[in-house]
């Protein structure tokens, strides 16, 4: 028999690894494979819903690549940063910036090419991340989740005074434009709406940064991010340089985030520098928990968890009626919503600390063995 | 020079109340070894408490209720969310207080309303004369009534019983255990405590302004006054909120004139920019003491 690069699986042996290439592969098992294809078609298909839902599935998908970004300092590298909202900022006004109108009245370049402004958003991002980066890897733990806290709120004055980039507080500023050799995704055209084009858009790209972000995780660079999780003293022992790959996972994490603010409001087109707040970290925070720590897969259903539980509790006033629509009343909807967040957080710790990931492995293993438990 | 006098006056007066609150975090992490995120919800708390209370019994009554409510809010959150949580990650529980403090938050807003509501307290905006300075009465009120908490705080630590105890466990859990300290009682009275000092803090927060859903995030500078002073200092928890609390005035005042660059409120965030100052040349705080890894 002739060794194939790729040694073939004997049949009806799904968990033998006859190679390393195998053990490593994006998608080592058959489920995976299948799985992946009917999620994506699904995910293809559901472009047919109406279009105020494909906005929130747009706005949920890029939500998912900030996530995956936190996920990749926090999850995988273990350094719990709370000042993600601050490189959405930078790369949200990155972006908006070169491609904003240069005769209007916040700054611009006019370049709305998306090959252009995606990228710089990402690498300005990232580049907030290196300049961050050796505070960071000289703490450790708590001191670094207060700096970074600390940064949020630096950010936010910066960019509320900053108003000839940002606009102002309450007045705010257009954001990118998503333009690709010509095409306008922000509009309707001949291939469809507005909302369907954000929509595959927004598809493809978090398709690319998540497998962008599985491949990251089994390289060399994933393996050394994990064992500085784990221990980070041991993986210097072992000969992983510490300052070296914090500032790899916190550049990496933010060109993520960066690129997710650049394109979070091209669905809005108009943004204020008062969303950059605490919230947002928090809300990228309780994406990463509920989803799942250190799984890009986690880090995607959470996305979608957050951003569509607004969604899903404007709905409450018609089921429980002493919930209000209106916000003046108490207790109404946006005060539910919020403590939502909170609540959920506390309950995924407690009970499933691997979040919606580990909810699926549960519900896995058990259908593996149905009908019997064990 | 007047105005430097009376701008430190007034730092010393809100750097008071962070200190309270900062004592607070470092009370809860010396416990437990986790920064408890849950503190502006306790102290937003503490000060609408007061301020329903305050209009049925009187303001100096309704302080002591409040600050006995909340210190059994703190235990109560203690015992449910935080205690089934030992020997987990810090970082978890961490993010959990988060969660508690983002809930706890929810409820007192649906007290406060679309308003400010005032605590009723009996000073208001009112200045005295000392010295030949205006100064504010409530910086007087805040500054004292701080000095005789911290005094009454470590006289606690250092000669009572369960200040042994909470001393014993902040050193060495495991060997305090096997000498017969009960450590979940420290939880709980750590916890207790550091709601307590939130509910005085936002009392103090609340005198003149009142309190609106806003107030909350002046809390969150104790943060940078703990991680000035180093997070298992007491005495670096107060020097930490004095400091925050007169640099912060300071550059309240002249800021304006000596760097108008800086934007208009730059004192808003001035702890975050002391704090990351202070990191660069010190990580572990001032007074902090720096931790020893073995592998």
């Amino acid at each position: 028999m002739t060794v194939t690069r790729r040694a073939r699986r004997p049949a009806g042996r799904p968990l033998l690894y006859t190679s390393y290439s195998q053990d490593m592969a994006l998608l080592d098992t058959r489920a995976k494979k299948v799985w992946l294809g009917v999620l994506l078609g699904v995910a293809v298909l559901s472009s047919g819903l109406p279009d105020d839902l494909l906005i929130l599935l747009a706005g949920a998908y890029v939500a998912a690549i900030g996530a995956i970004g936190l996920n990749i300092v926090t999850g995988y590298a273990g350094q719990v940063s709370l000042g993600h909202a601050f490189f959405v900022a930078v790369g949200a006004y990155t972006a908006a910036a070169i491609s904003g109108d240069p005769g209007g009245r916040v700054l611009g370049f006019g370049i709305t090419s998306m090959l252009v402004w995606l990228p710089a958003a990402g690498l300005a991002a990232a580049l907030a991340g290196v300049v961050v980066a050796p505070l960071a890897a000289r703490l450790r733990g708590l001191y670094l989740a207060v700096v970074t806290l600390g940064l949020v709120f630096l950010g936010e004055h910066v960019f509320k005074e900053w108003d000839h980039l940002t606009g102002g507080p309450g007045v705010g500023r257009p954001a990118a434009v998503p333009e690709l050799f010509g095409f306008r995704f922000d509009a309707d055209s001949a291939l469809g709406t507005r909302a369907q084009s954000l929509y595959m858009l927004m598809l493809v790209l978090l398709v690319v940064f998540a497998v962008a972000a599985r491949n990251l995780a089994r390289s060399r660079i994933g393996r050394a991010f994990s064992a500085i999780r784990d221990r980070d003293i041991a993986a210097e022992v072992i000969g992983v340089p510490l300052t070296r790959y914090k500032t790899l996972a916190f550049a990496i994490s933010s060109f993520y985030a960066g690129c997710a603010g650049a394109l979070l409001y091209t669905i809005t087109g108009f943004f204020d520098p008062g969303s950059f707040n605490l919230l947002m970290s928090v809300q990228f925070i309780a994406m990463v928990l509920i989803g799942g720590v250190a799984t890009v897969s986690g880090s995607i259903a959470g996305a979608l968890f957050i951003t569509l539980l607004p969604r899903l509790t404007q709905e409450l006033p018609a089921l429980l009626p002493f919930v209000s629509g209106d916000t003046t009343q108490t207790p109404n909807v946006f005060q539910i919503q919020v403590a939502l967040y909170g609540l959920l957080i506390v309950l995924f710790l407690v009970f499933e600390p691997r979040g919606l990931f580990g909810v699926w492995i549960r519900a896995r293993a058990y259908w593996r063995s149905w009908p019997f438990s064990y | 020079m007047k105005g430097v006098l009376e701008s430190l006056i007034r730092g010393l007066g809100n750097g008071s109340v962070y200190a309270l609150l900062a004592l607070g975090f470092v009370i809860i992490y010396k416990a437990t070894r986790v920064i408890s995120f849950a503190q502006p919800a306790f102290m937003i708390a503490g000060a609408v408490a007061v301020s329903h209370l305050a209009q049925v019994t009187g303001f100096y009554a309704a302080v002591l209720l409040s600050t006995l409510l909340i210190a059994g809010v703190a235990l109560a959150v203690e015992r449910i969310a935080i205690r089934p949580m030992v020997g987990r990650p810090v970082f978890v529980v961490a993010i959990i207080t988060l969660g508690v403090d983002v809930v706890v938050r929810v409820v007192v807003n649906g007290f406060i309303g679309l308003d400010v509501r005032q605590v009723g307290d009996p000073w208001g905006l009112r200045p005295v004369e000392f010295a030949g300075l205006a100064v504010q009465q409530r910086w007087v009120a805040m500054f004292l009534t701080t000095a005789v908490l911290v005094t009454l705080l470590f006289a606690f630590f250092r000669y009572t019983r369960y200040g042994l105890a909470m001393r014993a466990a902040a050193f060495d859990q495991e060997t305090a255990l096997a000498q017969g300290v009960s450590v979940g009682t420290v939880f709980a009275l750590s916890w207790g405590l550091a709601g307590g000092l939130a509910a005085v803090a936002g009392t103090f927060v609340g005198t003149g302004q009142g309190v609106d859903q806003l107030t909350w995030i002046i809390a969150l500078k104790a943060l940078p006054a703990i991680i000035v002073g180093g997070l298992d200092s007491l005495g670096g928890a107060v020097t930490g909120g004095l400091v925050i609390g007169v640099v912060e005035s300071l550059v309240q005042s002249y800021q304006g004139d000596l760097a108008p660059w800086l934007g208009q409120n730059f004192a808003v965030v001035t702890p975050y920019a002391v704090m990351l100052l202070v990191l660069l040349v010190r990580p572990y705080g001032l007074f902090g003491t720096p931790e020893v890894e073995r592998v």
